[in-house]
């Protein structure tokens, strides 16, 4: 049966539809990179042809695309979470006390994704038992988390020079054949997120759940326990790349992950996703994270002024999200 | 159309193997004899802040019936079947299968026990390939939950070959579900019941938005659950539709049952008139007097029969 696309008269034409039809966001986006791409190459060869700009997109990229990985399929079930800015820096609470305690940054490491964790926990709990939108909780949660981080280490920020010399530093910060281990941490979420979103009960549920309610309740999908699910990888997600900043940068600073609210939502929908559930890939959010990465560098080897940067970040999103827009009416029914 | 057997027509009964899928747990199908009670509900009340939306509800459905169930609008017909599906939990009363009391009833659990819902296209994800609709809530899967999406796949298609009569060769697993038609949708709702094995089967309105032809194929379809030793309940508005395949009909007339009636006993004018005095006056008193036996729910009727 899977060959009968091709079987009437216009086997070329049907198959290609069909194959459209699928794919129609993730071709969308592919190649809008591609001609953004392009035009920084034409408009700034020698910064964008070579290496250095790559090395450095590859490590500040994965900071708030690891996070929009796991956002993606929370905003996929109809969720959302910006508390996860917060969650950043408290999960380096969670690392300093116990680093500082014990000496491990092993443990340490533990502590922060335990403390993310339990931070997404709390998201969705209060999101599933009391169905307060998830939108009104993170907006709370975010002061919540962001004030008791600032409560627990009074305002100070902390040196992680002595991070340096465990092996963890290197797998978390360090550089493997030039390419940053941000990168690769990058690369083993994304495909990760996309077996997780894609080949398992998980996204198979997250994915009813986003798209139909009321079909997945009648279905026996258990609809909670997704949710905080969702909502718990999110927060790992997102402990995760405040430690790989932190170390990064070997300092802990507890306003941490301020700025990254907006370039991770945007990543996620210029990728495709669908504000509204029930529609996104985690190949558009990897995309659309480099997009958004790449555009202030871009706009600046380009000879425009630093003024530009805002107008042209929000000319892309609004572009990219017209082009699913109307691939979607166009293909997908 | 009733005089069809249902049992003829291979078509009507691809996937349902008699007597295959009576639950462990749940007495053998060898030793419940044709015809006893396979689900039994006693003096289920429902209220939602404040309103009763049922009360006192109690009915049987046996092995190999199809039982009609009719009612306006607000009669608490979807309440009902959402109570037997483990959607909601009743307020009172309780729940038997088998002639065994279930306790907290879920989806899932109500799944094990054999029933499964055509809730129409509003239990459908649009957005998502048939393949994914048909095992929503139940994908076969490997080790650590890993979806088995090969055989799925496989699966569906075999499906929509055999079961779905679905021949477009524009549909094929992947197709979304948002381009199907009305009929399609229906058929994808359906297949998926009758799939899983279900011994219970309940349609609910099952042929709103369906063509004539559609319908009929639907009818038929009912007729072969029966064929294939099941049991059904059948939810609609059109009493014609009703009357042609149920055994027997239930009237439920805010929130109570007004009256059930064989339809081997009453003619379809009958129950109509019925249906009208139901609507029209005080429901529950003036049905009352159609009510063949003051006890009909404690002993049901001797053997289904149809007007064959």
């Amino acid at each position: 049966m899977s060959t009968a696309v091709t079987g009437t008269a216009t086997p070329g034409r049907g198959s290609v539809k069909a194959f459209t039809t699928t794919w129609a966001s993730q071709i969308g986006i592919t190649t809008a990179f591609l001609l953004l791409w392009l035009t920084f190459i034409v408009l700034a060869p020698e910064t964008f042809l070579s290496q250095r700009i790559y090395q450095s997109f590859a490590q500040t990229t994965p900071y708030f695309a690891i996070v929009a990985l796991a956002l993606t399929m929370v905003i996929i079930a109809g969720d959302i979470d910006l508390s996860f800015p917060s969650i950043m820096a408290l999960g380096m609470v969670g690392f300093v006390s116990v680093w500082n305690a014990s000496g491990s940054v092993e443990l340490g490491v533990a502590a922060s994704l335990a403390v993310g964790g339990l931070a997404g926990l709390f998201n969705g709990l209060i999101v599933t038992a009391l169905g307060i939108p998830s939108l009104v909780v993170t907006i709370g949660t975010q002061f919540l988390f962001r004030g008791l981080t600032l409560v627990l280490v009074g305002g100070k920020s902390f040196a992680l020079v002595q991070t340096q010399q465990s092996p963890t530093y290197d797998l978390l910060a360090g550089r493997i054949l030039g390419i940053p281990m941000e990168f690769i941490w990058l690369v083993i979420a994304a495909v990760a997120s996309w077996l997780l979103l894609n080949r398992h009960r998980l996204g198979q549920n997250t994915y009813a759940i986003g798209d139909n309610r009321q079909a997945a309740q009648l279905m026996g999908i258990p609809i909670r326990r997704t949710r905080i699910i969702l909502f718990i990888l999110t927060g790992l997600a997102a402990a995760f790349a405040g430690l790989m900043n932190s170390l990064q940068v070997v300092n802990f600073y507890p306003t941490m992950g301020d700025g990254y609210l907006l370039p991770t939502l945007a990543a996620v929908f210029v990728g495709g996703t669908s504000v509204f559930g029930g529609r996104g890939s985690i190949w558009g959010t990897f995309i659309g994270a480099f997009m958004i990465g790449g555009i202030t560098a871009g706009i600046v080897a380009v000879g425009l002024t630093d003024f530009y940067t805002k107008l042209i970040y929000g000319a892309v999103v609004l572009i990219s999200v017209s082009i699913h827009a109307i691939l979607q009416r166009r293909f997908e029914y | 159309m009733a005089g069809q057997d249902p049992v003829q027509d291979p078509s009507l009964t691809p996937n349902i193997a008699p007597e295959a899928s009576a639950p462990a747990e749940a007495a053998t199908p060898a030793a419940v004899a044709p015809g006893e009670p396979r689900l039994e509900l006693r003096h289920i009340s429902k209220s939602f802040g404040g309103v009763n939306v049922l009360k006192d509800v109690s009915l049987q459905l046996r092995r190999r019936e199809v039982l009609g169930l009719l009612g306006d609008n607000g009669a608490g017909k979807s309440t009902l079947i959402k109570i037997i599906t483990g959607v909601h939990q009743p307020d009172d009363g309780e729940i038997l299968f088998d002639g065994q009391a279930v306790d907290a009833l879920s989806v899932q659990k109500a799944r094990d026990l054999g029933v499964e819902t055509v809730f129409q296209e509003r239990a459908l994800a649009e957005q998502l390939p048939l393949w994914r609709n048909i095992f929503m809530g139940r994908p076969l899967t490997g080790r650590l939950g890993f979806l088995r999406t090969g055989e799925m796949r496989r699966v569906t298609a075999g499906l929509m070959g055999e079961s779905m009569g679905f021949t477009s060769a524009m549909l094929t697993p992947e197709s979304h579900v948002a381009g199907l038609s009305g009929g399609e949708r229906q058929g994808v709702a359906i297949v998926r019941a009758l799939h899983f094995e279900a011994d219970i089967i309940i349609l609910d309105e099952p042929t709103m938005g369906l063509s004539l032809k559609e319908t009929e194929k639907l009818l038929h379809f009912v007729d072969g659950i029966r064929g294939a030793g099941r049991s059904a309940i059948f939810i609609d508005h059109n009493i014609f539709h009703v009357y042609s395949v149920a055994d027997r009909i239930i009237v439920l007339d805010r929130g109570r049952i007004a009256g059930e009636f064989p339809t081997s006993r009453y003619s379809l004018e009958e129950v109509m008139g019925i249906m009208r005095e139901v609507a029209a006056t005080s429901a529950y008193t003036e049905a009352e007097r159609y009510r063949p036996t003051q006890a009909s729910t404690a002993t049901p009727w001797a053997e289904p029969q149809r007007p064959s």
